[in-house]
């Protein structure tokens, strides 16, 4: 409930806030927020699965977030970043779906 | 989607009753510490939207930049063309320069209208009262009227009740004066506009029309005015054929 309670104050605050995106921190932003979501909804199954953790929940957000801010860093340096920020996004991406999939299976039943 | 889990598969209803007692608050550190990592999520994902939507060139595909400069290209074109279109009017406002082009042409609006006879002028002038009581006008000596008033500098003519302009004419019909298709009775009275002086000199010399008029049993009164009206007004009609050159 309080993790909730969170995300609704944070994204209100961004509203109201409305920052600007600082330059350097634009291309990390986008694939820091997917691979932060990768981590939510990790952890909203494992609460159904019985097995979250809080001190898990909160590393693998933050070594989620570093590990998709240093490849695209590298992604940069190589002069391959919109393609590596693709790959990681797809990457992410697949496993929100199947972290999805199975909140839905245990909710559902199907 | 068939996938190995590593947990043994929980009933829906079990997972409900975890969400519900999920859901109700409980305080504690690892609690407070996740929701101070979602809150920093949410503010991060709203930051990045809202980034997101003022978005940069580099991230439109080709279809939409072929549009977007289509788009440009068409406005660029029409200001163009609103660009030669005011450096024109501003060319013309140049040549003559604002008021002083105006006055210019107020000026020769009032003196073609004096010449077309279309307004009604005052000034100094003579009157002339012509009586002939045998008739036997001519159009020569009426010609040779107008003729001499304008070389003396008549800038108004009128004869009777007709204005007498440039395109006027004068007839003799049933031994009466026809000006202008107008029947003009004797004695008629010719007012004139210009110096007086010169105008009654013209008219006084000899073989003139004052002569002429003395020939046919005549006579004329000439009087000098200080302020004369020509009030009798011509009419005038739209060209038929002629038309104005356009200028650049």
């Amino acid at each position: 409930m309080i993790p909730l309670i969170g995300l609704a104050a944070g994204v209100i605050l961004g509203l109201v806030l409305s920052p600007t995106v600082p330059l350097w921190l634009e291309p990390y932003l986008p694939i820091a927020v997917i691979a932060a979501m990768d981590a939510v909804f990790g952890g909203i199954r494992a609460a159904l699965e019985a097995s979250f953790n809080d001190k898990v929940f909160v590393v693998s957000v933050l070594s989620n977030v570093l590990v998709a801010a240093l490849i695209v860093l590298l992604g940069n340096q190589l002069g391959v970043g919109s393609q590596l920020s693709t790959g990681v996004v797809v990457v992410l991406g697949l496993r929100i779906f199947s972290n999805v999939a199975a909140i839905r299976r245990h909710l559902m039943g199907a | 989607m068939t996938q190995v889990q590593g947990t043994p598969p929980v009933s829906p209803r079990h997972a409900w009753r975890r969400v519900l007692r999920l859901i109700r608050p409980r305080i504690s550190a690892g609690n407070l510490l996740a929701a101070g990592i979602t809150v920093v999520i949410g503010f991060a994902l709203v930051t990045q939207v809202q980034a997101a939507n003022d978005v940069a060139l580099d991230d439109l595909r080709e279809t939409d930049l072929v549009a977007l400069l289509d788009d440009v290209t068409k406005r660029a074109d029409t200001l163009e063309s609103e660009i030669r279109l005011l450096e024109a009017d501003r060319r013309a406002l140049e040549e003559g320069s604002g008021a002083e082009a105006g006055e210019a042409a107020r000026a020769r609006l009032t003196s073609h209208q004096i010449l077309a006879g279309t307004v009604a002028v005052e000034g100094s002038g003579i009157t002339m009262t012509v009586a002939a009581p045998g008739g036997g006008f001519t159009p020569t000596m009426m010609i040779d009227l107008m003729q001499e008033l304008r070389n003396a500098g008549a800038e108004a003519i009128q004869i009777g009740p007709v204005r007498v302009v440039a395109d006027s004419w004068i007839g003799i019909e049933d031994g009466t004066l026809v000006v202008d298709g107008e029947q003009v009775a004797v004695p008629f009275r010719i007012i004139a506009i210009g110096d007086p002086h010169t105008l009654a000199g013209a008219m006084a010399i000899p073989g003139g029309f004052s002569d002429s008029v003395r020939g046919i049993g005549g006579n004329v009164q000439l009087v000098d005015g200080e302020l004369l009206v020509v009030d009798a007004l011509h009419r005038a009609e739209e060209p038929q054929y002629a038309r104005p050159v356009p200028s650049e």
